[in-house]
């Protein structure tokens, strides 16, 4: 799993040909390895944007590349060799176990019809000890909290041994512990990564560049740290945004407020 | 390596109901051959099996005419609704994958009734210009007709969702039926019995010589789903997932219709309309064998082949001598199972 550089050449979204940008020309790099947080408010455009880059939603005008290659250029299956995303889908009631769905990582890998082999077996082994998922490998999928399923999709998308990792709103639904320990998974998986969040101090924590979106526009991308700045966040959700030194840990730390 | 030890044992219980079913399969097509309106003992029944395999290997202490029933009529009946069972187990099973819905079932999405429009016009309209094969092909085409159908209107509904699916696919089912009823309405009243046949379902057309159509239908649009067991798996995770594992989604699920239309079609023309054996069959399979469709599929044809058989033998005996027809055998016990379902899956 050698991470790969993801750069986005004014890639710009709409319903058809005709009707108006849900996401207007929006360009960007992300470095080998480093992590970027989408943020916005609802409806900004943070979906659309990470379809075009798992190859899910064409991209009406502009370039997705990742490690030089357009992935729109080839097959889903060569695009799916490189780029990994775990979504908020929920699979329905179907009783696949842990390892089941973690081996269907391995899809785009396949050869032919061919059924998954010893190597596979292997990779899969290592994506479920990495996830800590081993004990429970023959679980039935429904029967898992929120926070394993959650580590189920990651295990699966490491499987499938990505250069791109996207995650759209990973920590959705999870509770304080999970939340933290999929921050903590976000940093050391050593991946290229593309993550969509809400909590805006968590993207401060986490990322090494964020990208903020409005109403299909891009309004700021950079270091965290600039682009999170008082004045741009109020701007774009609205609110009155503090940054604040947290007294205990003595941290900067992004508190919201309804304006007058 | 403890988990190693898990895979196997979860193989090894795969292998194990795979063997009871077999067996169970044998045993029911033994009885179905053996019940009925003149009661063949079982001995009789593997006596005449037997020896029509190896002549003259067992002594014939049965009658002629014993022995033409079970030949003639009961054996490619048994057979017939073995493939059926079979071959609407498995479209079930597939379907429910590619609509990410526990709830699909070719008659539920309307592709039986398409297929029974289409057996009801080659019957009553157009005549058999093209021989026996006229009521399969446009019963294949009737099923494939409202399998489209229904992908347009969802789209149409905008109802792509798992849930609105079936509902569009309910609809369809009003319309194709209305339709159908349209034509046997207009056709030759004194034709019209025959088609409450393919109306209502029932095996008592079996016959040798059309039974290659229904079986090679089975082997191999059975066989290519199969070879597709591992795409249907990632297909239950969701549409966006299956994208980013380089499934072309949009095609892969007209590829099962389609597929599904033929198998439903091919299966209707023959029997007529039995509802629900999609929709039963492979969950009670998922209870067995888990969820991987490596191992659905094989055992949904498995056990579909036995439910379906059962049905028959219950369709046969319970107002003997005369036949019920199996579709009000197979509505009864699945409207039950469905209702179970649904609170089952409220709790």
């Amino acid at each position: 799993m050698k991470p790969a550089g993801l750069i986005a050449e004014n890639i710009s979204w709409a319903p058809r040909k005709n009707l108006p940008k849900l996401l207007h020309p929006v360009s960007f790099e992300v470095k080998p390895g480093q992590v970027l947080g989408v943020v916005g408010p609802n409806g900004a455009g943070k979906s659309t944007l990470l379809r075009m880059i798992y190859r899910y939603q064409a991209p009406t005008s502009g370039r997705v590349l990742v490690g030089g290659e357009d992935i729109w250029a080839g097959p889903p299956r060569a695009a799916a060799r490189k780029v990994a995303a775990v979504l908020q889908e929920q699979p329905g009631a179907f009783g696949l176990s842990v390892r089941e769905v973690v081996t269907l990582g391995r899809t785009p890998h396949r050869l032919g019809y061919s059924t998954p082999g010893a190597a596979d077996a292997e990779i899969v082994n290592n994506a479920l000890d990495r996830m800590e998922l081993r004990h429970i490998e023959f679980r039935d999928l429904g029967n898992l909290s929120g926070g394993e399923r959650q580590r189920v999709m990651v295990a699966r998308a490491l499987a499938q041994q990505p250069q791109l990792l996207v995650m759209d709103e990973p920590t959705n639904h999870l509770d304080i512990r999970h939340q933290l320990e999929i921050l903590s998974l976000i940093r050391s998986l050593g991946l290229t990564i593309v993550v969509s969040l809400h909590d805006l101090n968590m993207a401060a924590e986490v990322c090494d560049a964020v990208l903020m979106l409005q109403d299909g526009h891009c309004r700021g991308f950079g270091a965290p740290e600039d682009v999170l700045s008082e004045a741009q966040v109020s701007q774009t959700f609205r609110v009155k945004a503090w940054r604040e030194v947290l007294s205990r840990s003595n941290t900067e730390h992004l508190s919201f407020h309804l304006p007058d | 390596m403890t988990e190693t030890a898990v895979d196997i044992s979860r193989n090894r219980k795969f292998r194990l109901t795979m063997f009871c079913g077999v067996i169970l399969l044998l045993f029911s097509v033994s009885v179905a051959i053996s019940v009925g309106a003149v009661s063949v003992p079982l001995h009789v029944v593997w006596g005449v099996l037997i020896n029509k395999i190896a002549p003259d290997t067992i002594e014939q202490t049965w009658s002629v005419g014993r022995q033409s029933i079970v030949c003639e009529i009961r054996f490619p009946r048994a057979l017939l609704a073995s493939f059926v069972g079979a071959g609407l187990a498995i479209v079930g099973a597939s379907l429910q994958a590619v609509t990410r819905n526990p709830l699909a079932d070719p008659h539920l999405l309307g592709i039986s009734s398409g297929g029974a429009f289409g057996a009801i016009l080659a019957l009553l309209h157009t005549g058999m210009f093209l021989g026996l094969l006229t009521v399969p092909l446009f019963a294949f085409l009737g099923a494939l007709g409202a399998t489209l159908l229904v992908l347009a209107v969802s789209q149409f509904a905008s109802a792509t969702s798992a849930d609105r699916l079936i509902l569009a696919g309910v609809a369809v089912s009003f319309i194709v039926m209305s339709l159908a009823n349209i034509l046997i309405f207009l056709g030759d009243p004194r034709a019209t019995h025959t088609v409450v046949f393919w109306m209502l379902g029932g095996l008592g057309l079996a016959q040798w010589s059309q039974l290659l159509y229904p079986l090679t239908i089975l082997l191999l649009c059975g066989g290519w789903l199969w070879l597709n067991a591992g795409n249907l798996n990632a297909m239950t995770i969701g549409d966006e997932t299956a994208t980013t594992l380089g499934i072309p989604v949009a095609r892969f699920r007209l590829m099962i219709f389609v597929t599904g239309a033929l198998i439903t079609g091919v299966m209707v023309a023959f029997s007529g309309i039995i509802g629900f054996v999609g929709l039963m069959v492979p969950h009670i399979v998922r209870m067995l064998v888990g969820g991987d469709y490596l191992r659905v599929l094989p055992a949904s044809a498995l056990f579909g082949a036995i439910y379906l058989l059962w049905s028959d033998i219950i369709a046969r005996t319970i107002m003997a001598p005369e036949d019920m027809p199996i579709g009000i055998v197979t509505g009864l016990i699945g409207g039950a199972f469905f209702v179970w379902l649904l609170r089952r899956r409220d709790t």
